[in-house]
């Protein structure tokens, strides 16, 4: 046990040391606050937002102008709306000198009409607000020559009443979904990252300690077998300390958004109403699918000569991961579908889509149960399989890589 | 017997990589391993430090198999440097070191004496890719024997040096196997074998072809060396009965004869010539004797 403890320090340490993952730690940290105060960097580069900005109104009538800035008012927008004496030529030119950002000119004739003036289609941000304040302006101009009262008026604005409701007994409400949806959605990323990066990581460690034959020395003082597991116990760790830093940096990003975000992004993402049992889960289900993915890559490392070859034998294995995450991703949509539910069982699927599952579904304990049962089984079996290959691997070189090599590494670890 | 390895055979597939070797080496001794590239050398280290199982035979020291529960008796040097490129000197050794039992407070201390020893403490905190491979060779040796094995292998330790190197790593081998420990080492170069051990085995295409004591193997090879330094041409006494070859050196000629009586009519023979300068009876070299037993295998 001792040499265990020894190689997993090892394991840990050179790599928690490395500038690569300093870096790579503090950059995500930094991008996750970087996310959570957006909104707020942007107003602050953005000054002009909390500014009024002002429409020039060119109103023969004279009646139109404090009907607009009552709409405009109303909608709680910033653009403040002044009659104007200039003539339109006036008006033009001074767009084209930036020295007015916008007018807009009114002709009643039955209808309302209105042309806004600015000088690029996207020049004021608030064409949509003058838009709708023009809308309503319509409605209340047309109300007052139907002789609606003012209650009638306002029961033409008054907005219907539409809520989802779902039968089925597993899923939650809309709501419900919505919240979970943007959270699990998290999650799956990081499991999805997790289980590509650290399993990366390992079989380019093994493969570095075969060409440079360190290997040789290593398996001398301590079975290949132990030497294997300490190595994925190891990183495993260095996996669990990240994603500790980058789940504490995310919370405190959300907490230092300030308030504005409690109902903003964070509503969206889900984030208001924290399960613990998602996170739990998400915590289990990266350790399963890390130390699944870990073995197969040990695996796989232990097989090639050069650290240049490890990238082409990690390929079949980075399609499981991929195919896995296309399902879980495209299973955020409709987690009920039936090719979701299967592929929750298969064991190199199951890290991201029972979490899937779990994450956005009321299913009962024994389903994600099983599947994880499913999963030790399948670690159990790999583990085996991979300490038979690393033990006969780790001392072949040789120019062929290829898949068909485990069973020569096989043969050679055990050979008897 | 300290080391005993009977009947080891080794086979990957049809292809047989050791074929029925035993060796025996005492405890303390120096043991040298000769061999061409391929012969089997290699393979047969990585059986007794149980890397491979043989396919028949055991292998065993003091008695007991070798496995991972006295792998810390045990320190390897393998063929191609086996050290990490990117990691400083000084943790690499106190990580091998504890790997083979050793607490990391004595492996570093340890590690300094080493450095020392060889001269270069000032590479404690240099990263293993920045040496050159002569250094990278003495971090390799410690590596070796920093956790005080009693039982050394070391494959090919001198290919590769030059001989300020060789000498440094020859004296603390020798030092080391004085201090107790038993030392097996591979070569292709005779002279190193024939300086450093006590007995040796030759190795051909997996087999031993000659083993035991140098100077046996010198003795039962039968045939010696005559050197003599004249300034006459000596061309003429290759003639001689008994004279098996004949090279010319810078400064006379170097006869092989079939056995020592034809000492005595060569001498005779190149009084006749005139001044003689120099006249010796030579031991073969391994070196002989590798190419007279392996030339004869290949043939």
């Amino acid at each position: 046990m001792h040499s265990f403890w020894i190689i997993f320090k090892q394991a840990f340490l050179t790599k928690a040391r490395t500038k690569s993952f300093i870096a790579t730690t503090v950059i995500v940290a930094a991008a996750f606050f970087l996310l959570a105060n957006l909104s707020n960097i942007i107003d602050l580069f953005d000054g002009g937002s909390d500014e009024a900005e002002v429409l020039y109104v060119l109103d023969e009538s004279g009646q139109l102008t404090p009907l607009l800035q009552q709409q405009l008012a109303a909608a709680d927008s910033p653009v403040q709306a002044m009659p104007t004496e200039m003539s339109e030529r006036e008006l033009r030119e001074g767009i084209t000198e930036g020295t007015i950002e916008a007018y807009i000119e009114f002709e009643q004739a039955g209808t309302l009409v209105a042309r806004y003036v600015t000088e690029s289609a996207n020049g004021m941000g608030s064409g949509a607000d003058v838009e709708q304040a023009v809308q309503s302006m319509q409605t209340v101009l047309a109300s007052g020559k139907l002789g609606l009262s003012q209650a009638e008026v306002g029961q033409l604005f008054l907005p219907a009443s539409f809520e989802r409701e779902a039968v089925a007994v597993s899923s939650k409400s809309e709501e419900e979904l919505n919240q979970a949806r943007g959270l699990v959605y998290v999650l799956i990323l990081l499991i999805y990252v997790a289980v590509i990066y650290y399993p990366n990581m390992i079989a380019m460690e093994v493969a570095n300690e075969k060409s440079s034959r360190v290997m040789e020395i290593l398996i001398s003082s301590v079975s290949p077998v132990k030497h294997m597991f300490a190595k994925i116990a190891g990183i495993g760790m260095l996996g669990i300390l990240q994603m500790l830093i980058f789940g504490t940096a995310g919370f405190f990003a959300i907490k230092s958004a300030g308030t504005d975000l409690a109902g903003g992004i964070s509503g969206v993402f889900g984030f208001s109403d924290l399960k613990v049992s998602t996170f739990l889960f998400a915590f289990l289900f990266f350790l399963l699918g890390y130390f699944l993915y870990a073995v197969l890559a040990a695996l796989l490392g232990s097989l090639v000569s050069r650290t240049e070859d490890v990238q082409q034998l990690m390929l079949p294995m980075m399609f499981l991961v991929i195919i896995a995450s296309f399902i879980a991703f495209s299973g955020i949509a409709m987690p009920e579908a039936t090719y979701v539910t299967v592929a929750s069982y298969i064991p190199f699927f199951a890290p991201l889509v029972m979490f899937l599952r779990v994450g956005m579904l009321d299913i009962p304990l024994w389903e994600p149960l099983l599947s994880i049962a499913i999963m030790l089984v399948t670690i159990g079996v790999l583990g085996t399989i991979g300490a038979r290959v690393y033990r006969g691997g780790v001392l072949m070189y040789g120019p062929s890589q290829s898949l068909k090599d485990i069973r020569k590494a096989i043969r050679l670890g055990d050979n008897k | 017997m300290a080391l005993k390895v009977e009947n080891a055979t080794k086979k990957f597939g049809d292809f047989t990589a050791v074929d029925n070797l035993s060796l025996e080496v005492e405890r303390g001794k120096m043991y040298g391993f000769l061999g061409a590239n391929g012969a089997g050398k290699t393979t047969t280290f990585r059986m007794i430090l149980g890397l491979l199982n043989q396919t028949h035979g055991t292998v065993t020291w003091n008695g007991k198999p070798i496995t991972y529960a006295n792998s810390p008796e045990i320190g390897y040097l393998p063929e191609e440097r086996g050290l990490y490129p990117k990691m400083r000197v000084e943790e690499q050794l106190v990580y091998l070191a504890q790997l083979r039992k050793m607490p990391a407070v004595e492996a570093k201390r340890e590690a300094h004496k080493w450095l020392e020893r060889f001269e270069v403490p000032h590479y404690a905190s240099k990263k293993v890719e920045e040496l050159s491979k002569g250094n990278q060779q003495k971090i390799q040796l410690i590596a070796s024997l920093i956790h005080r094995p009693s039982l050394l292998i070391l494959d090919e330790p001198f290919s590769g040096l030059d001989p300020v190197n060789v000498g440094m790593l020859k004296s603390a081998i020798l030092d080391f196997q004085k201090q107790g420990a038993t030392i097996v080492f591979s070569s292709h170069r005779m002279d190193h074998v024939e300086e450093l051990c006590d007995d040796m085995s030759i190795l051909d295409h997996g087999k031993v072809i000659l083993s035991g004591s140098i100077r046996d193997a010198k003795r039962s090879f039968g045939k010696h060396n005559v050197r003599i330094k004249m300034d006459q041409d000596l061309t003429g006494l290759k003639e001689i009965a008994g004279v098996e070859a004949f090279t010319k050196t810078h400064d006379g000629a170097v006869f092989r004869i079939s056995d020592e009586a034809v000492a005595q009519t060569l001498l005779a023979a190149s009084m006749k010539l005139g001044d003689l300068r120099h006249f010796a009876i030579e031991e073969p070299t391994l070196e002989e004797i590798f190419v007279a037993k392996v030339g004869k295998a290949h043939a």
